[in-house]
C-alpha cells in the first residue's frame, strides 16, 4: 500500500518537475531555430562559447559593466550583486531552478545587459550559449 | 526648508530628551510606494526609492534616459515606463524650486542629502558597512522600503 501512495506521489509530482524547466526547453528551441537562420554554419550551442563570453571583458559597452562578473560575480554558482547593493541569486541553473523559466524577463534582462555589456543586442548564438553554458553549471 | 525644520525641533526637543522621537518622526519619513510595478522595476536592481526624493521633473528626466540610467540600461516597454513615470510624477516632491534645465538626478546630491550624511559618524558608518557609496539606504536605514528613513 505504501509503495502504491509513493508511486502515485511521484506520478502526480512529475509533471511539475517537468513544467518548471518546460519553458526553458521551450525559449532554447526557438533560439536554435533564429541561429541557424542566423548562421549557415551553426551546428548547435556550445559551453565553452557561453563560457567566454560569461567572462569576457568588453570594452564596447558601458565603461561601468565592462562584463557579466561585474554584478554576478566571478562564479555563476555564487551569488552576486548589483550596483546599488541588490543581492542577485547564481546564474546556474542548479542553484536557481528558476533561472531562463520566464521569457519576458529573460528577454528584458539580455536586451539590457547586452547593451549595459557589450554595447549591443546579443544573438541568437550568443544568448544559446549562455543559457547552454549556465545550464550546465 | 527641511534642514531649518530639523533645527527648529532639535533646539525644542532638548529638554525634553525622553519624548522628541514622535516629534522627529514625521519629519525624516516619506509615504511608501504602493505601485507593484515601481516596486517591482524599480526594486530589481536598488531599493525602490520614494518618489517625494526628486521632483516630478527629475523623474520625468530620467524616465526618459532609462537606456543609460548611472552607466546601465535599464529600459522597459513603453506601457510600463508610462506606468512608472506617471505614479513617480504624481506622487514627486512638491514646493521646491527647481532649475528646470538641470533638474537634479541623484538624490545623494541633493544639499540635503549631503548635510544629513557628512557628518564623521555616517562616514564611519559607510566605512564600516564596506559600502562604497549611499545608494543602499537599507544597509543602514532598516524601514528604508517603507518610507521610514528616522533611524539615524
Amino acid at each position: 500500500m505504501r509503495n502504491i501512495i509513493i508511486i502515485l506521489i511521484f506520478l502526480l509530482l512529475f509533471p511539475l518537475t517537468a513544467s518548471i524547466s518546460a519553458p526553458r526547453d521551450d525559449y532554447l528551441g526557438q533560439l536554435e531555430k533564429m541561429a541557424k537562420q542566423f548562421d549557415d554554419s551553426f551546428s548547435g550551442f556550445s559551453v565553452e562559447r557561453g563560457k567566454e563570453l560569461y567572462f569576457r571583458k568588453s570594452t564596447t559597452g558601458k565603461a561601468e559593466t565592462p562584463s557579466c562578473t561585474t554584478c554576478h560575480s566571478d562564479s555563476p554558482l555564487k551569488a552576486g550583486q548589483t550596483r546599488a547593493g541588490k543581492p542577485i541569486d547564481p546564474m546556474a541553473v542548479s542553484k536557481t531552478p528558476s533561472r531562463f523559466t520566464d521569457i519576458e524577463k529573460i528577454e528584458k534582462w539580455f536586451r539590457r545587459n547586452c547593451k549595459s555589456v557589450l554595447g549591443r543586442e546579443c544573438t541568437p548564438i550568443e544568448k544559446g550559449d549562455f543559457i547552454t553554458f549556465l545550464m550546465s553549471q | 526648508m527641511k534642514i531649518k525644520n530639523k533645527l527648529i525641533i532639535t533646539i525644542f526637543s532638548l529638554p525634553l530628551i525622553a519624548t522628541p522621537l514622535a516629534l522627529t518622526a514625521s519629519d525624516d519619513n516619506v509615504p511608501p510606494i504602493k505601485n507593484k510595478l515601481v516596486l517591482e522595476e524599480c526594486g530589481a536592481c536598488h531599493l525602490a526609492f520614494q518618489p517625494a526624493f526628486l521632483p516630478a521633473i527629475s523623474w520625468e528626466k530620467m524616465m526618459n534616459e532609462l537606456e543609460n540610467h548611472f552607466g546601465e540600461d535599464a529600459s522597459l516597454d513603453k506601457e510600463m515606463t508610462r506606468e512608472i513615470t506617471n505614479y513617480m510624477m504624481a506622487n514627486a516632491q512638491k514646493n521646491k524650486i527647481v532649475n528646470f534645465d538641470n533638474p537634479p538626478l541623484r538624490i545623494t546630491e541633493l544639499r540635503w542629502f549631503k548635510h544629513e550624511h557628512g557628518e564623521r559618524e555616517a562616514k564611519n558608518m559607510l566605512n564600516k558597512k564596506k559600502l562604497n557609496s549611499y545608494v543602499d539606504c537599507a544597509a543602514c536605514h532598516k524601514g528604508a522600503d517603507k518610507g521610514y528613513y528616522d533611524d539615524d
